[in-house]
This record gives C-alpha cells, structure tokens and sequence, in this order.
C-alpha cells in the first residue's frame, strides 16, 4: 500500500514540483494539504495532472477550523488522493470548484447548507436539504436544538 | 426550498400572439420521481427550458445521528441510506471502520459479501428497469421484474430475516452464516435468471415503442460524466469504462473474471441497457464465489465498544448506482466524530438538469428513471 503511495508522490513531484511538499501520507491515504488562498490554484494543477474525477466534498468541524475534504481520482493515474484546507470559523468562505469540476455543484451546495461554509464563485449556492428558512448548520459540533436528544454516554 | 414559482412576464412570438413561459410542478409526491423528490420544470409549450430538481425531502440528518451513536449502532442507520440496495452502504461504512479500527475479516465473510452484494445489484437493476419501464408506459416489464427482485428479496429474507433492512454486514464480517440448501437456491436462481434477462432484452430493449421513447433521450457526453461526478451505470452508459470493482479493487473481486458492460451514445436506452448486462456479469461473479468459497468463520470477535484510535478512513465502493464512498472520522471515543456519505444517486440526479431540457415533458421521466435516483440516499 505505502509503495503505490510513494510511487504516486514520485510521479505527481516528476509532472509538477510545486505539489510535492504539500503532498503527505495520512492514516494510508495520500493527503495534499493546502493553505485556502492556493486551494484553487492547486486544483487547477491537479485537475492537469490527470486528476479528472471530484469524488466528494466534505468539511469536517474542527475544534479551531472547519476543515474542506476533497477527494479526487485519476483514471490515468489510477489513483485516489485527498485535498485538505483549512477554513477559518469566523470568516468561513472557501473558493468554488465548480469551475474546475462541475461536480462540486450540489455537493457544495451540501456543505454550504450543512456547515454554513460560503462558496465564492458558486453558481447557485443555496441550501440544498433544508428549508430556506432554517436557521444554523446542523454538522456544526455546536449546533443545539432542544429537540435533540444526547445518548448517554457509555463507559 | 421556496414554494413561490414565478413565470416570467408574456412576450410574443414572430406572429404577435403572446407566448408565455409555463412552470410545472411535478412532485414531492409522484410515482415518476421515484421516490420524495420533486422538479420545478419550466416549459416553452412542451419543451423543458430549464429544470431544476429539488431534494431534501427525506432528510433524515443521518450524518448528524450517526455521531450520536457508537460505531456499531450507526450499520442499521446505513440501511436506511440507500433502502432498494441496503447491502452497499452497510459494506461500505463497514469497510471505513475496519479501516480506521484495524479490523481483518475472514475470507468466507468476503465472498458472502460479495455474493449478497451481486445479488443487490440485480435486485437493485430490477427495480430501476422495472420502474424507468413502468414510467415510459411499459407495464408489462415491470411485472417482469419485480418477479426476479422478489425471488432474491426472498433470499435475503431466508439469509438475515428482513426483506429491505439487512444489517448484514457488519464491521469484522457478516451476521450470520448462511443457512443450509441457501447457495444451492442462489445458484439455481442464477442459472434461471440468465434466460428471464434475454427474455427482458427482447421485451424490453427490443420493443420499437421503448426504443422511440429511450433512444437519443438525456444524450451524457463522456467529457461530462466524468467533469459532473457520474459514476455506475450513468458513466458507463456514456462509455467511460470506470467500475470500482475493477479499477480500484476492493475485497476479493481481483479474483473473478467478468467484464464492465459499457454504452456508446449516453442516452437513457444505454444506460437501461448497462444495467441489464450488468446483471449477467454478477451472474458470473456469484457462481465463481460460491464455487471458490471454503468453509470457515464468517466473523471476527469484537467487543461491543469500538474505540478506534484518533485518524480517518475513506472507503468506496462500487453499488448499484455507482461509487459510494463512506468517509468516518474518530477522535478516539465510542463514537464516530464526523460520517459523511458519498452518494452516487446524489451526484448523479445533478446531472438531471443538464440533461432534460430541450426534451419534451413526457421525456423527463424517462431521463430520470434511467438516472435511477433513490431518494433515501440522495437525501441522507
């Protein structure tokens, strides 16, 4: 498993230098981490390279930062790779892909609705599950609803 | 979500006479939308100018419940993702936590899922032939397979006891093993499907009626099904040769040997067609399963608390409807800190909207039944 990983990161750093030192293994997966404002950038080059798939998007609610997960494929490459950034939590507004894949339309229409994460250059963002009127995003860790019942902790 | 529709002011045509735009409301709750789902299609006479699905109505925030449960409560929500395929979405959620948790599974545990899951696919094309069929007036095929779905839901009845809701497979194997004389039925039932598909074929796919209401309709250029996310059948419709099972393989599909039916023109004939042909080659994957199967456990003793250690996993794979991808995050505790569905139904009814207008109304449906949306699953 590592050795495809490390044959992928020698290929991608081979097609475009940049990449390289943001590139990293994470639990198995092969991880590029970016910082936001290179976000776009990035995907432009990745998309290049021969990644012409967009999986999924995806944030996950850290406790500093929402954190934007994309999952990208390549069929030349036959490979899978993630793109991480961070996303601050009091300004959360991260750069659309739609653009560059046109797949990211619902999906972050789905994280928009889910996180309250604003997509620049989106163009249709909306909620997309819940009522246009509904009020928070309910992925939030601290979205509190009094109807919301906690089960008791075990052990 | 709103419900106010507005028609754009009357304009006139080249002989003066007003001429104004019509908005159609079609659904929540409509036997053509397969489902909770409903399209606002706006019309100039009877052809779609522009259309927009709306989803959300079965909303159940399963990713939100599923950080309130431990990892083994959240398999039965899974079920509840995709209900005419729930085998897909138990494995795959199963799969990210083994990952995460360093879990092995036995071998016999492996062939039984991939035999329930080839079984899924079938009932599962069963149903999106049977209903796109029933959509374009062809009552007939309907009744045809919904006979074939109800001989396999049978089969998972006999197997865990529900006839939609397995919970079957679970993180370290399967529930149970199978019951006695259960391959020998599965096998027959292989053997006498093949001829009720040539059957269908020649029904169906070479009805004149089928081929003027399918052919040309919804055309996907390869370009787009792979810019737009499509995947299963929808992608491989439009030729894009890209299954899972083969191209990133998981579990022990690498040994089998069958092959990834694919279209040429993208239209919603071919992507009816796929998923026939597709049922043949998991026809020939259940017979080399059971076949190559040995006897042994069919699951790995785990103790009912998972904690596994603070990373995350991704795991797809190939359902009826294309890549799902199951992505579950740990911070270490009892329960998982994110889960996040990465539907194929979801990512393929988008493409709805680009590939409806310039048809004709009557034409929508049949665009999406060969889309073959089902709403729990678009909606989470």
């Amino acid at each position: 498993m590592s050795d495809h990983l490390e044959e992928l990161r020698e290929r991608i750093s081979e097609l475009d230098p940049t990449i390289y030192p943001l590139f990293s293994i994470e639990f198995g997966d092969a991880v590029i981490a970016v910082p936001l404002d290179d976000l776009l950038v990035t995907m432009h080059r990745l998309r290049e390279l021969g990644f012409d798939r967009l999986g999924m998007v995806t944030a996950v609610d850290r406790p500093e930062f929402f954190v934007l997960v994309y999952r990208l494929h390549s069929r030349a490459l036959s490979a899978g790779l993630f793109v991480k950034a961070k996303v601050h939590k009091e300004d959360p507004v991260a750069p659309s892909m739609f653009e560059v894949w046109p797949a990211a339309d619902w999906q972050e229409r789905e994280v928009f609705d889910l996180f309250g994460i604003d997509f620049e250059g989106h163009p249709d963002l909306k909620r997309i599950f819940l009522p246009d009127e509904f009020e928070g995003h309910p992925l939030r860790k601290d979205y509190d609803h009094p109807r919301v019942i906690r089960r008791p902790d075990y052990i | 979500m709103t419900l106010e529709i507005e028609s754009k002011e009357a304009t006139h045509d080249t002989d003066g006479l007003p001429v104004e735009e019509l908005v159609v409301n079609i659904g929540p709750s409509h036997p053509s939308t397969h489902g909770v789902g409903r399209v606002v299609v706006h019309l100039d006479g009877e052809v779609m100018t522009h259309v927009e699905p709306i989803v959300g109505y079965l909303h159940r925030g399963i990713e939100k419940m599923s950080e309130n449960r431990t990892y083994l409560q959240v398999v039965p929500l899974t079920d509840r993702l995709d209900y005419v395929g729930s085998m897909y979405a138990n494995w795959a959620y199963c799969r990210a936590v083994e990952r995460l948790a360093g879990i092995s599974v036995p071998e016999r545990a492996e062939y039984l899922r991939v035999i329930v899951c080839e079984l899924q696919r079938i009932a599962s094309h069963m149903m999106a032939l049977g209903s796109a069929a029933g959509d374009t007036g062809a009552a007939t095929m309907f009744i045809y397979t919904f006979d074939e779905r109800e001989r396999i839901i049978e089969a998972f009845e006999e197997l865990c006891g529900s006839r939609l809701t397995y919970n079957y497979v679970r993180p370290g194997g399967v529930s149970f093993d199978v019951p006695e004389g259960w391959l020998d039925n599965v096998l027959a039932f292989c053997a006498a499907h093949r001829d009720k598909l040539t059957e269908m074929d020649k029904l169906f796919f070479g009805n004149v009626i089928a081929k003027g209401r399918l052919k040309g309709i919804g055309v996907l250029s390869a370009e787009d099904a792979v810019a737009w996310g499509a995947s299963g059948p929808v992608a491989r419709g439009s030729g894009v040769n890209w299954d899972l099972r083969k191209h990133d393989t998981y579990s022990v599909y690498p040994r089998f040997d069958f092959d990834v039916p694919t279209g040429s023109n993208g239209d919603a004939y071919d992507r009816g067609r796929v998923r026939l042909f597709e049922c043949y080659e998991s026809c020939r994957i259940i017979e080399q399963a059971i076949s190559q199967m040995t006897e042994g456990p069919v699951k790995t003793p785990l103790p009912r608390l998972l904690r596994p250690a603070p990373g995350e996993a991704y795991s797809h794979i190939e359902s009826a409807r294309g890549s799902l991808g199951v992505y579950v995050v740990s911070d270490g505790t009892p329960r998982p800190y994110r889960m996040h569905v990465r539907s194929p139904a979801f990512c393929n009814l988008a493409l709805l909207k680009i590939l409806a207008p310039g048809h004709m109304l009557a034409d929508l449906v049949a665009v999406m039944g060969s889309l073959d949306p089902v709403f729990g699953e678009v909606d989470r």
